[in-house]
């Protein structure tokens, strides 16, 4: 690694400290949301706010999540947890049988639903917003988990991944349990789902991060304050008028809005790095 | 595309398929074909009724100078987080790649903004400049500059820019670092011992090897930039002041929930429609240059 021609020394040090700027001015949002929230709220009313740590961390956390402002912010973060843990799920099931389906069977209009599966890409929810709203309001899904897991969850890109995977694994493995007498069904769950582990769970962890940071779509379909998921819920937390905002409660939530998909990315940074190479080819 | 040894059953691939179509129909083509009939409508204004007037609502929009104005809007918009957080994600690719210890220390450190929400990375930019409160304005208005994103239109679009540019570079720099860990380290020791100085390597060597890295990421940045900062925007500014920072997106949003006009935010939709197809387009072109390759 070290057969660099060139002279290191100076070079290497101005490369670290580019580095540690560059990661200083990345982390500065994220430390003066932090410090907002461990102080109260006149400190930050009478600015310039101050630049260290106060002494209100518990304090203001608690009344988050106890309380919030529209919701109490534990009942926020089950109802992201409980969406992006449906989305995640539902479009890897969903998705890893119909590539099953695509691979594995020969039969009429095949090639047709597979280009509808790829259409899906050219419509994300932002273009289509009105009439999906009107179709899950004619639903009745307004409201409910329903409504904000299952629009979702269809997926070409999972789709596709498994597709992608199943065609590099060996007909003779097919061909075998075929010969054994087992049917499609046992093929599924006894070889091709345990093979298809980290691909399941690259995936999954993409995908988690998807349905967390979701916006638009339960912006327009939870009125709710209860119904509400933490990453919508912060913008509902601002006062309409000319108050000033309790910002030591809302950015302890934001905090708590942006940890869980953090600790994802972080502490399974193998799997995330593999899961967002794979899902762009 | 297929494998050759496939399973005999009649029934059984369409019920594997059932789910992932039944919801494909109920929540994408349905939805994309009512928006492409009602584009052709005008709704009355109690919604009993609706008349039918063809193009007229393309007509209407595209000879509107808020539609057209938002078009600019999106082109400065998409094309400054573009190019932001490409050009900073490739800065910090390049010295992520340069050093030797500590790298994947490094790495961590940059990869997690990718993690945070558009709409959550806006609640941050915000307040950090909030007019009132905020400290980077409160020191910038003691350093004798009066910041108020409010009321200036530059002040934020340049705000909006910042946030979604900030929660995209992570991204841009995983792919950037990943294509500069490919390139042959004894290409660029040769040039080196040639006596080529860093820039010149960087510049005749490096950066031309990175272009796919470099044309797939601003493919996916623009689709980043035109369609998933809509919580930026909406956090930081909802459009304005007046509709300085409305981008398409964010009017299709604006007219049809705000504003109840259906037609024009059917027809909205469609020309959104057109614009993901095109970029869609392009960006299967390029995967199967990347395949002959």
């Amino acid at each position: 690694m070290s057969g660099m021609v060139e002279k290191r020394g100076l070079g290497t040090w101005l490369t670290h400290i580019g580095l540690l700027i560059g990661i200083a001015i990345i982390c500065f949002p994220i430390y003066m949301a932090f410090v907002a929230s461990t102080v109260t709220q006149p400190e930050i009313a009478r600015p310039p706010m101050p630049l260290l740590p106060g002494s209100h961390f518990i304090e203001n956390y608690t009344a988050a999540l106890t309380q919030g402002i529209n919701a109490p912010v534990w009942q926020m973060l089950l109802n992201s947890s409980i969406m992006a843990m449906g989305i995640a799920v539902g479009k890897i099931v969903i998705s890893i049988i119909s590539a099953y389906a695509i691979v594995y069977f020969r039969f009429p209009f095949r090639m047709m639903f597979f280009w509808l599966i790829f259409l899906t890409l050219m419509l994300p929810v932002e273009v289509r917003i009105v009439p999906t709203y009107e179709v899950v309001a004619g639903f009745g899904m307004l409201n409910s988990y329903t409504g904000l897991i299952l629009p979702l969850v269809a997926s070409a890109t999972a789709t596709f991944l498994f597709r992608q995977f199943f065609l590099t694994v060996p007909d003779e493995l097919a061909e075998a349990a075929r010969v054994d007498g087992a049917g499609p069904i046992r093929f599924f769950l006894d070889i091709l789902l345990p093979m298809s582990r980290t691909n399941i769970a690259a995936l999954f962890v993409i995908l988690f991060i998807y349905g967390w940071n979701q916006y638009l779509w339960p912006l327009l379909i939870t009125t709710k304050p209860e119904m509400n998921t933490i990453v919508m819920g912060i913008k509902q937390m601002f006062p309409s008028g000319d108050d000033i905002a309790d910002w030591p409660v809302i950015m302890a939530t934001t905090l708590m809005a942006m940890l869980p998909p953090v600790a994802v990315v972080v502490f399974m940074q193998r799997l995330f790095v593999k899961g967002l190479v794979e899902s762009e080819k | 595309m297929q494998k050759r040894v496939v399973f005999n059953n009649r029934l059984l691939p369409y019920l594997l398929l059932a789910p992932q179509i039944v919801v494909t129909m109920l929540f994408f083509f349905w939805p994309a074909g009512q928006a492409i009939y009602q584009s052709a409508y005008i709704p009355d204004p109690f919604g009993l009724s609706s008349q039918f007037v063809g193009w007229g609502n393309f007509e209407f929009l595209l000879s509107d100078p808020y539609y057209l104005a938002s078009f600019k809007t999106t082109v400065v918009f998409s094309t400054l987080v573009t190019v932001t957080s490409m050009g900073a994600a490739l800065w910090l690719a390049v010295m992520a790649d340069r050093v030797i210890k500590g790298s994947s220390a490094y790495k961590t450190l940059l990869v997690w903004p990718y993690a945070v929400a558009p709409a959550v990375a806006g609640v941050l930019w915000l307040f950090m400049f909030n007019p009132n409160v905020g400290l980077v304005a409160w020191y910038l208005g003691a350093a004798g500059y009066d910041w108020n994103h409010v009321l200036n239109d530059g002040e934020a679009m340049g705000l909006v820019v910042a946030a979604s540019s900030w929660r995209q570079i992570s991204y841009n720099f995983l792919f950037f670092l990943a294509g500069l860990q490919a390139i042959p380290k004894s290409v660029i020791e040769a040039a080196a011992i040639d006596g080529a100085s860093f820039a010149r390597r960087f510049w005749t060597i490096v950066f031309p090897l990175l272009s796919p890295t470099t044309f797939f990421l601003l493919v996916v940045n623009i689709v980043y930039a035109f369609f998933e900062t809509f919580g930026v925007i909406h956090t930081i500014t909802a459009g304005g002041p007046q509709q300085a920072t409305t981008i398409l997106v964010y009017k299709v949003f604006s007219d049809g929930f705000v504003g109840q006009d259906l037609g024009s935010s059917a027809a909205q939709s469609v020309i959104l429609l057109v614009l993901v197809g095109l970029l869609t387009v392009v960006q299967f072109r390029y995967i199967e240059r990347k395949v002959h390759y």
